[in-house]
């Protein structure tokens, strides 16, 4: 990324509060680099909203700057601010055609009808809606409607693209689909997009980055990938993907190891990455699919498991097991090791190594 | 063709709906039954005895009956013969005896000026009439009206059974005897001077009644709920209040020595002798119509406004539309439906609009309305008053069939 602005958005220190009594957004900083698709995630009530709501100028921060390509925009009205926005009900004007609704900013921007028509016509060939030109929007189905909203945000060329929830309302399927689609215009057009949402698997399967939001501040901010195998602590280890957990104390802490006695006595080894001492408490987090069942070779934790609840998934089978007294541990098999047989109360013996381990803050 | 379907049990698939449907349209017949039989007797029927009432004259026609066939024969040029003078004296006599001459002389003093009196002289001397001497020359004796031929031929039309010259009234036209349909004597021009002020001071009404309804319903529309259900009691209150006290309340208001021009001259904006005539004028009609109509704008604005989520107009600013491009080209066109609704309820209403103008109207203020009553109350001519109240009834058809044909009734929302 060569030539591109890494601080192509940026946030600093920027707080809201709507009644004067509690922060929605504390102290956030946050660059955004150009061309990049940054997703803001987290529960509701987290701030991500409001952040994108700041960014695109309806809401004014408390406190801080917001710089856009290097200028500060808190004085600058939305209308002046040329950011592209997809909003969570799509906001499609009801009373104009789909092809009136791509023309608005264009003749706000006083372009000439010629040109509107040649954009338009180039948009809706991005997003697959060549031909719907004359139908109001009540005339399409959800997807058409989002796609809609997507083209008009993209019609008159923002260099910055904001969406908030834009897939929520779609069903499984379509959205699933939706989000390659939005990904590949996303590579194709190269333009910047900030996307709020509070579904971590579209999160995943978009972004560049991630900005986990909790409480009002950023969490963890990185690529889908680290940000699903180190999680940084408990709360973004919980929110993204699933997780079993057990709560312990340490016992002893070594460079790249921490001994973590569990409530039950068993000693765990554990990857240390929220602990700094001995005596501290620790929630060990420990991704499902990091754990071998009748493991053959040397592992460093090894256990007994009885199995509580086998349930059948199609590609694979989540199996619930009692472990150490959690007796919420899910284990993840593929349903291609047919010769493995599970029958409930069967006991077996699970390890996993102390690197997929993760000791976080309590 | 399709094929017939059948059910499983081997019956026809619309005969088996019809069946299973019945009782379902039995239930909702029965309950809008009260409605339906209100609306009939209460509001159809009348409305149709009122439109017949403004044409009919089979009274007349039937009390001097004998007298109307005669003067079929007679062409009106010259003074009618004793065929028809001698028929009108035993009929008149008849009516006399049985009291009912006083009816007629009302009825014919419509057609033309001076009847009434020309009636009960002529029946008071009847009895001296010698019923063998020649009855034009004895009716003229009695009353030398009766050698007019005019009233020969007020006569003779007012005893038609059917007739529209009310309607022409209306319009301040009248037929002439001749036939000839000619506008009244500009000196007694009324009807048609009321009609463009009725409908000036409604469109004004309901203009006046947008201007001040449309932010107050945006308001509400985007207040948190606390806030706008307190708003909205404001807007309410008037309903709450009765007709006659909130018109008084404007007397009290805006009358010379009222409270509105006291505090004018307590703050020396107006002179103690240039006080202003808020009252028993158009200003007094227009300032307590609008705001006794006002909640009937707000509520079809409001409930319109309600359903137009904030995300258009953010959408449209994000777009790079100034806030008031995006309030013209987005959010005005969202609420016509609101706004015609609106419209067409309050200019309805104000086009019929009674007690108000004739509180605080007075001479320059009062509309048709006060018209029909007064002809209702006073003049007693329930004829001409019906079909005043005919052609208002005509001209709000007329606005519906508008309204219809611009934004299609469909679309009108009332709260």
């Amino acid at each position: 990324m060569s030539g591109k602005k890494s601080d192509f958005v940026k946030f600093e220190q920027v707080d809201k509060s709507y009644d004067g009594k509690e922060l929605v957004v504390k102290g956030l900083d946050l660059d955004i680099a150009e061309g990049e698709f940054l997703t803001l995630l987290g529960p509701s009530g987290s701030g991500k909203t409001t952040t994108l709501m700041m960014l695109a100028g309806f809401e004014t921060p408390t406190n801080g700057e917001i710089y856009f390509d290097g200028n500060p925009i808190n004085n600058i009205p939305p209308h002046k601010r040329g950011i592209g926005m997809v909003f969570q009900n799509y906001a499609l004007f009801p009373h104009l055609s789909v092809f009136e609704n791509l023309a608005f900013p264009l003749k706000v921007r006083k372009i000439d009808k010629a040109e509107i028509e040649e954009r338009i016509n180039k948009t809706l060939k991005m997003v697959s809606l060549t031909g719907f030109e004359n139908r109001m929007p009540a005339q399409l189905s959800g997807g058409q409607q989002q796609r809609v909203a997507v083209a008009r945000a993209l019609v008159f060329d923002p260099k910055l693209v904001l969406m908030d929830e834009p897939l929520g309302a779609l069903d499984k399927n379509l959205r699933e689909s939706m989000q390659y689609e939005l990904k590949h215009i996303h590579e194709t057009l190269g333009v910047t997009v900030v996307y709020v949402t509070h579904d971590q698997g579209e999160a995943l399967t978009m972004s560049n980055r991630i900005a986990v939001f909790n409480d009002g501040k950023v969490q963890q901010l990185s690529g889908p990938n680290e940000l699903y195998e180190t999680p940084v602590n408990s709360f973004v280890a919980s929110f993204i993907g699933e997780n079993n957990t057990f709560t312990g104390t340490v016992k002893e802490l070594a460079s790249g190891a921490a001994k973590v006695e569990t409530s039950t006595g068993e000693i765990i080894m554990a990857n240390p990455i929220a602990v700094s001492s001995a005596g501290e408490k620790s929630r060990i987090s420990l991704r499902p699919e990091r754990v071998n069942i009748n493991p053959t070779e040397q592992i460093e934790n090894r256990f007994e498991a009885e199995i509580k609840e086998i349930i059948y998934h199609g590609d694979h089978t989540r199996v619930r097991v009692n472990l150490l007294g959690n007796d919420d541990f899910i284990l993840k098999v593929p349903n291609a090791s047919s010769n493995l047989k599970l029958n409930l109360g069967d006991k077996v013996n699970l390890g996993w190594s102390s690197q997929d381990c993760r000791a976080l803050d309590y | 063709m399709s094929a017939e379907i059948r059910t499983s049990d081997g019956e026809l698939l619309s005969v088996k709906l019809r069946k299973v449907e019945r009782r379902r349209r039995t239930t909702a017949f029965l309950l809008a039954a009260p409605l339906l039989f209100f609306i009939v007797f209460a509001y159809v029927i009348p409305i149709f005895q009122m439109l017949g009432r403004s044409v009919d004259n089979v009274q007349m026609n039937e009390f001097l009956g004998n007298t109307h066939n005669v003067m079929q024969e007679w062409d009106g040029t010259e003074m009618p013969g004793e065929d028809v003078t001698s028929t009108f004296f035993y009929e008149l006599k008849g009516l006399v005896a049985e009291k009912n001459h006083g009816k007629i002389a009302t009825r014919l003093n419509y057609e033309k000026g001076g009847f009434t009196s020309l009636i009960k002289k002529t029946a008071r001397k009847l009895n001296d009439f010698d019923e063998n001497g020649n009855f034009l020359d004895q009716f003229i004796d009695t009353h030398k009206k009766w050698g007019d031929i005019e009233y020969w031929l007020a006569l003779k039309r007012g005893t038609d059974a059917y007739h529209f010259r009310k309607y022409l009234t209306t319009f301040d036209y009248e037929q002439k005897f001749d036939g000839s349909i000619e506008r009244i004597p500009e000196k007694k021009r009324i009807n048609v001077t009321l009609w463009l002020r009725t409908i000036f001071v409604a469109a004004g009404v309901t203009f006046c009644c947008f201007l001040l309804a449309y932010p107050i319903s945006h308001l509400l529309s985007v207040l948190p709920t606390r806030y706008s259900n307190l708003l909205m009691i404001c807007v309410l209150l008037p309903f709450w209040t009765s007709l006659l006290v909130r018109t008084s309340s404007w007397m009290v208001l805006l009358q010379k020595q009222g409270v509105l021009n006291d505090t004018l001259v307590s703050l020396g904006i107006v002179a103690d002798e240039g006080r202003l005539e808020l009252m028993y004028n158009m200003t007094g009609t227009f300032i307590a119509m609008t705001q006794i109509l006002l909640p009937f704008m707000v509520l079809p604005l409001y409930s319109v406004m309600k359903t137009i989520p904030p995300s258009l107009m953010r959408a449209a600013t994000s777009m790079g539309a100034t806030p008031f491009l995006a309030f013209r080209k987005i959010y005005f066109p969202l609420t016509y439906a609101g706004i015609s609704a609106g419209s067409i309820l309050v200019f309805v209403l104000s086009i019929g609009y009674y007690i108000t103008p004739a509180l605080v109207g007075g001479a320059k203020g009062t509309l048709i309305s006060n018209r029909i009553a007064y002809h209702m109350q006073q003049s007693l001519d329930w004829s001409l008053a019906t079909a005043m109240a005919a052609v208002l009834l005509v001209a709000v058809l007329i606005v519906y069939w508008l309204y219809n044909k611009i934004v299609g009734i469909d679309n009108m929302r009332l709260g």
